[in-house]
C-alpha cells in the first residue's frame, strides 16, 4: 500500500518521459498525481486512532548492514502525506497550463519530487529516510535552475548547497546512533534510550539539518531566493510540502530520539522560532514584490509550527501538525494565485496592481479567502492551527505565547495590506482593466476550489483532523500531560469565537 | 625447488595467468597485421581476454583463501579489487576505440601494455610479500608511463609521460628503501612473518616507523595523497583520455589494495602509531583536493583533483583499519570504477565536439543538455554520484566507509569527510548547472549526431556505467556482500 503510494509517481515520471507528445505527457502526469491522491485517500477508511505506525511494510534492503526498507504512517505523517498528494495534482494542473519549455522534463521532475517527499514522510529506517531526504533536493534544484526566473541559477545552487551542507552532519549522527544502538530502525532506536552525551551532539546535527529546511531563523536566507526564483508550481511544492520536511523531521526524529537534548534546547529553539515569526513578518511587511512577501510570510508561519513543537505539550504539537497542513494549503494557494496573476501581467510588484476587485472579481474573491486563511481568520484553517499552538504554548510559557500572538497581528497586517494594494483602491492602470485582464477560467477555479473547501473543512471541523493526530502526539515521550484549555475543541469549533475579544482578527473582520 | 610446490595453489593466480597468455597472443596477432588494419580485432581480442579474466576470477570466487608460494593470496579482498580493475580495464579498451591514430597504428603495443598494467595492478592486490608487491608496482607503473605518452603529437601527453615517469621512479626508490627497512625490522619480506616477529616482540621495531614513512611516500604517490599529488592533474590532463579513465580507477584500486594489505596484515600491531598520521593525511588530501578542484576550468583537471579527494575518503577506511573498513573500501572502489570511468567516457565523447583537443573546458559544456540529452543525463548521474547524493552508487561507497570509521572510533574524521563531501558538491554541481541551466552558445548549427562524434563503444561505456551507478544505488545490498574485505 505505502510502497504503491510512494512509487506510483516515479512510475508516472518514467511513463511521462517516454510518452511521445506533450499533450499526452500533460495528461499522464496529471493522471498519475490524481491516482496517487486517490490511493492516499484509501488510508482513511482503514485508519485506526491509535499511536502506533500503520500500514507498515518492512523488507531487507541491505541485510548485511542491518538496513531495511521500512515504511509506516501514523497520525503525525498521515495528513502530511495527504497534503502532498493533494497539492501535486493542483501544481501539475497549473504547470500544464503555463509551462512551455520542455514540459516533459518538468513534469517528470515534479513526479520524482512527489516520490522523494512521500518517502521522507513514510520512511522508518534512518538510512532510507536520509536517502529520500537528500534525493528530494535534486528535482527541486533542477526545477528552480531550469525553469525559474532571472536569478534562477544562483538560487538553485544556493538552495542545493545550503540544504546539502546542513544535512551532512546528520549522516554522521545517524552513524553514531547506529554505533550506539546497533540499528537504523527508528522505532527500535526510540526505545533504546541513548546516552545523554550522544543525544546532545546528535540532536544538534539533526536540528541543524531540520532548521535549515524549515527554515528557522537565522538559517532562512536560502528561502527567499529559492521561492522567488522558482517557477510557480515549484514554489507551491517548496512552500507547501518541502518546508514541512523540516518540522516533520523535528517531530519524527529529534523529539522521540533525543528527549534529554530536547529539554536542554527547547527554549533556545523557541526563541529562534519567535525571532523568525517577528522578523519574517516585519520583512514581509516591507516587501513590494508579492512573491517575496509570501516567501517571508512562510518564514513567519513556519516559526509558529516550530514554536508549537517545542512547547512540548500535546495540544501545541497537535496544533503544529495541523498548522503544517494549513500552512501548506494557504501558502500553496497564495503562490498559486500570485502565479496566476504573474502569467497574466508578468509583474509581481504590488504597485502595478490595484482595484482588481472591479476588473477580476472571481480572482479577487478567491484571493480574499486565501489571504484570510493565511492571516488566521476564525472559521478557516489557519486559525485553528495558530490558536491551538498559542494555547499550548501559553501553558508551557506565557511569554512565548504573547510574543507569538504579536506575530499573528503582524501577519494580518501585511496580508491585508497586500490584499488592499492588489484588489482594492482605484483601478487606474489600464493594463488591469477588465478588457486586458481576463478573470480566472474554470481550470484555475478548479485548482483553487479543493484547497478552499479544505480551508473550511479544517476550520469548521478540526476535530476530524485532530482526532487522528492526537494519539501519536500523546505517545511522544517528551510530551507533558495535556494542558489546560484543552476542552475548547471538544464540542464545536465555533465556540471559541465567543471569548475572542482580544484577538485582533475579530476586530479587523 | 619441488615442482609440486610450484603448481600447488597456482589457481590463485588464474586471472593473472589468463591475461599473461592473452598478452602473448595479442603480440603474436600484432605481428601478422599491416598498417592500421586489424585495430578493431586487437581491441576485440583484448576485451575477450579481459572477460576471460573476469570469468577466471569468478571461477575461483567461492574458494577459501589460499596462498601461492608465500607471495600471493586469493581472498575476498583480492578478488573484489581484481574485479574492479578488470572492469576499469574493459572500459579503458572500449574507450580507446577510434580515439587516436597512434592507437590504431600501434594497437598491439597499446593493448598489450594495457593488459600488462592490469596484470600488475591485480598482483598488487594479491601480494603478501614485499618483493612481489614491488614487482607488481613496477609492472603496472612502467606500462602506464608509456601509455600516458601515447598521444605523440601532443606536447602535453609527452610532458605527462615524462613527469609521471620521473616522479614515479623517484617514488619507487622511496618504496624500495621503505621495504628494505621493514625487512630489517621484521626479518622477512613476507607480511605474515613480519607480523609474527614484531608481535612476538622480536625483530627491530625501531625500524618500523621509518619504514612505514618511506613506504607511505611510494603509496601516497600512486594513490595521489596530498602532498604527493602534484603530478596527478598534469598527467590526467595530458594523457590520452581513455588511459586517464583506466588509470584513474585502476591505479587507485591497485595501490590502495596493496597499501591496505601491507598495513593491515604486516603491521596491524602498529595501528596506533600509523593511524593518526594517516588520518591527518586523509584530512589534507580531502580538503586540498576539494578546494583545488573548485578552481579548475578544465573538466579533466577537475576530475583529477576530485580523484585526489576520493583518495582521501578511501584513506579514511585504512585509518579505521578493520575488516569491515577494507570491504567498505573495496565497495567504494567498485562504485568509483563506474562513476569515474563513466565521467571520463563522457569527456571522450565531447572532446571531438571541440575539434579533437585532448580535454574539455567547463564553459564548453554550456547547454549541451539540449543537444545531447542522454549524454548530459549520464554525466549528471556521474557527477551527483561522485558528490555522494543518494540514491546513487557513490553515496553508498561513502556511507560504508564512514560507517566503518565511526565504528572504529574515528567520528571526527568522518565529520571532516562529510563536510568535504558538501564542498565537493559545489564543483560537481557546476558541471550539471553548465549542462542544464546555461543556454547553448552555438546557434544555427544543425543538430550534430552524437554517434558521429563518439565511437559506439565509448557510448556503450557511458550507458553501462550510468545504469550501473543507478542500479547499485537502488540495490546496494546485492553488492555489499560481493565486495569483500581482507581475510574474508
Amino acid at each position: 500500500m505505502l510502497s504503491i503510494l510512494t512509487f506510483l509517481p516515479l512510475l508516472g515520471a518514467i511513463i511521462v518521459l517516454l510518452a511521445p507528445s506533450d499533450s499526452l505527457k500533460k495528461g499522464l502526469a496529471f493522471g498519475a498525481t490524481v491516482v496517487t491522491f486517490v490511493v492516499s485517500l484509501l488510508l482513511l477508511p482503514g485508519w485506526q486512532e491509535i499511536p502506533d505506525m500503520q500500514f507498515v511494510e518492512r523488507y531487507a534492503w541491505m541485510p548485511d548492514l542491518n538496513i531495511y526498507y521500512h515504511l509506516g504512517v501514523d497520525g503525525i505523517s498521515l495528513w502530511l502525506v495527504l497534503l502532498t498528494t493533494l497539492l501535486m495534482p493542483i501544481a501539475v494542473a497549473f504547470s500544464n497550463q503555463h509551462v512551455k519549455q520542455n514540459i516533459g522534463g518538468y513534469l517528470a521532475l515534479m513526479l520524482l519530487m512527489e516520490t522523494a517527499v512521500l518517502g521522507v514522510f513514510l520512511a522508518l529506517d534512518l538510512v532510507l529516510f536520509y536517502v529520500f531526504w537528500e534525493f528530494s533536493l535534486i528535482p527541486m534544484a533542477f526545477l528552480i535552475g531550469k525553469w525559474g526566473s532571472e536569478n534562477r541559477i544562483y538560487a538553485a545552487i544556493k538552495f542545493f548547497l545550503y540544504t546539502l551542507a546542513g544535512s551532512a552532519l546528520m549522516l554522521v549522527a545517524i552513524l553514531a546512533l547506529y554505533f550506539q544502538a546497533g540499528t537504523f530502525n527508528l522505532l527500535e532506536l526510540q526505545s533504546a534510550g541513548l546516552p545523554p552525551g550522544i543525544q546532545q551532539l546528535a540532536f544538534l546535527a539533526f536540528a541543524l539539518a531540520f532548521a535549515i529546511k524549515v527554515p528557522l531563523f537565522p538559517f532562512h536566507t536560502w528561502l527567499p531566493d529559492a521561492h522567488v526564483e522558482a517557477p510557480t508550481a515549484g514554489s507551491v511544492i517548496l512552500a507547501g510540502v518541502l518546508l514541512k520536511l523540516g518540522t516533520y523531521g523535528f517531530l519524527r526524529f529529534a523529539l522521540p530520539l533525543f528527549p534529554a537534548a530536547v529539554a536542554n534546547y527547547s527554549s533556545l529553539i523557541s526563541v529562534l522560532a519567535i525571532v523568525g515569526i517577528l522578523y519574517g513578518a516585519l520583512v514581509a511587511l516591507a516587501q513590494r514584490d508579492l512573491k517575496s512577501l509570501v516567501a517571508y510570510s512562510s518564514v513567519a508561519h513556519m516559526g509558529f509550527v516550530v514554536l508549537g513543537i517545542f512547547a512540548l505539550n500535546e495540544q501545541a504539537i497537535s496544533g503544529a501538525v495541523l498548522q503544517m497542513v494549513s500552512h501548506g494549503l494557504s501558502t500553496g494557494a497564495l503562490f498559486l494565485m500570485v502565479g496566476m496573476l504573474y502569467e497574466r501581467r508578468h509583474t509581481r510588484l504590488m504597485k502595478d496592481y490595484g482595484g482588481l476587485w472591479a476588473s477580476v472579481p472571481i480572482f479577487s474573491f478567491f484571493f480574499l479567502v486565501v489571504v484570510m486563511s493565511s492571516a488566521g481568520l476564525p472559521g478557516l484553517n489557519g486559525f485553528v492551527g495558530e490558536f491551538t499552538i498559542l494555547l499550548g504554548t501559553y501553558a508551557s510559557s506565557p511569554i512565548f505565547a504573547v510574543l507569538g500572538a504579536a506575530g499573528v497581528i503582524l501577519a494580518a497586517w501585511y496580508l491585508l495590506h497586500a490584499f488592499r494594494q492588489v484588489a482594492q483602491g482605484a483601478l487606474t492602470n489600464p493594463a488591469n482593466f477588465k478588457e486586458n485582464l481576463p478573470d480566472l477560467n474554470w481550470k484555475e477555479i478548479g485548482q483553487l476550489v479543493p484547497i478552499v473547501l479544505l480551508f473550511f473543512a479544517i476550520g469548521l471541523a478540526p476535530n476530524f483532523f485532530l482526532d487522528k493526530i492526537n494519539p501519536s502526539v500523546a505517545a511522544l515521550e517528551v510530551v507533558q500531560s495535556p494542558a489546560v484549555g484543552d476542552e475548547w475543541l471538544v464540542d464545536s469549533s465555533f465556540q471559541p469565537l465567543h471569548d475572542f475579544d482580544n484577538n485582533p482578527l475579530t476586530t479587523i473582520h | 625447488m619441488d615442482t609440486a610446490l610450484l603448481f600447488d595453489n597456482a589457481i590463485v593466480l588464474l586471472p593473472e595467468l589468463v591475461l599473461a597468455v592473452g598478452v602473448m597472443v595479442l603480440m603474436i596477432v600484432d605481428i601478422g597485421r599491416r598498417g592500421e588494419n586489424g585495430a578493431p580485432l586487437l581491441a576485440g581480442l583484448s576485451v575477450a581476454i579481459l572477460l576471460l579474466g573476469i570469468g577466471a576470477s569468478l571461477l575461483i570466487w567461492g574458494r577459501p583463501p589460499a596462498e601461492y608460494l608465500g607471495g600471493a593470496i586469493s581472498d575476498g579482498f583480492a578478488l573484489s579489487v581484481r574485479l574492479v580493475i578488470l572492469i576499469a580495464g574493459v572500459f579503458g579498451v572500449l574507450l580507446s576505440r577510434n580515439y587516436l591514430p597512434d592507437i590504431e597504428r600501434q594497437g598491439g603495443a597499446f593493448y598489450s601494455l594495457q593488459l600488462l598494467a592490469i596484470i600488475g595492478m591485480m598482483l598488487m592486490g594479491t601480494a603478501t610479500n614485499l618483493i612481489v608487491l614491488f614487482i607488481a608496482l613496477e609492472i603496472f607503473s612502467l606500462a602506464l608511463y608509456i601509455l600516458c605518452g601515447f598521444y605523440r603529437e601532443s606536447p602535453r601527453s609527452i610532458e605527462a609521460a615524462m613527469k609521471y615517469f620521473l616522479l614515479g621512479a623517484f617514488a619507487s626508490t622511496f618504496f624500495v628503501y621503505g621495504s628494505a627497512l621493514l625487512f630489517g625490522a621484521g626479518g622477512s619480506t613476507h607480511y605474515a612473518r613480519i607480523h609474527e616477529t614484531l608481535a612476538a616482540g622480536g625483530g627491530n621495531p625501531s625500524l618500523v616507523l621509518p619504514g612505514i614513512a618511506l613506504l607511505l611516500v611510494g603509496f601516497g604517490f600512486k594513490v595521489s595523497l596530498v602532498p604527493f599529488h602534484m603530478w596527478t592533474p598534469d598527467v590526467y590532463q595530458g594523457a590520452p583520455t581513455p588511459v586517464t579513465a583506466f588509470m584513474s580507477v585502476g591505479t587507485k584500486a591497485a595501490a590502495f589494495a596493496g597499501f591496505f594489505r601491507l598495513m593491515m596484515t604486516a603491521l596491524p600491531s602498529f595501528h596506533d602509531q600509523w593511524a593518526a598520521p594517516l588520518a591527518i593525511l586523509a584530512v589534507l588530501t580531502m580538503t586540498v583536493g576539494n578546494l583545488t578542484a573548485l578552481r579548475q576550468s578544465s573538466v579533466k583537471r577537475m576530475l583529477a583533483y576530485s580523484g585526489i579527494a576520493h583518495a582521501g575518503n578511501i584513506l579514511i577506511a585504512l585509518v579505521a583499519g578493520t575488516g569491515a573498513a577494507s570491504s567498505a573500501a573495496a565497495f567504494y572502489l567498485f562504485t568509483y570504477a563506474f562513476m569515474n570511468a563513466g565521467a571520463f567516457a563522457v569527456v571522450i565523447a565531447l572532446e571531438k565536439k571541440d575539434g579533437g583537443e585532448n580535454d574539455v573546458e567547463q564553459s564548453s559544456l554550456a547547454g549541451i543538455a539540449e543537444k545531447f540529452p542522454a549524454l548530459a543525463a549520464a554525466m549528471a548521474i556521474f557527477m551527483l554520484s561522485l558528490s555522494g547524493i543518494p540514491p546513487l552508487a557513490g553515496f553508498f561507497g561513502k556511507f560504508l566507509v564512514f560507517k566503518a570509521a565511526v565504528e572504529a572510533g574515528w567520528a571526527w574524521l568522518v565529520v571532516i569527510g562529510v563536510l568535504n563531501s558538501a564542498i565537493s558538491a559545489y564543483y560537481y554541481l557546476r558541471i550539471v548547472v553548465a549542462m542544464y541551466f546555461q543556454p547553448l552558445e552555438e546557434e544555427g548549427e544543425e543538430k550534430e549526431r552524437l554517434s558521429v562524434l563518439a565511437s559506439r563503444s565509448s557510448l556503450f561505456v557511458v550507458t553501462v556505467a550510468a545504469i550501473a551507478v543507478v542500479m547499485i544505488g537502488l540495490q546496494p545490498g546485492l553488492w555489499t556482500g560481493v565486495m569483500r574485505g581482507l581475510g574474508q
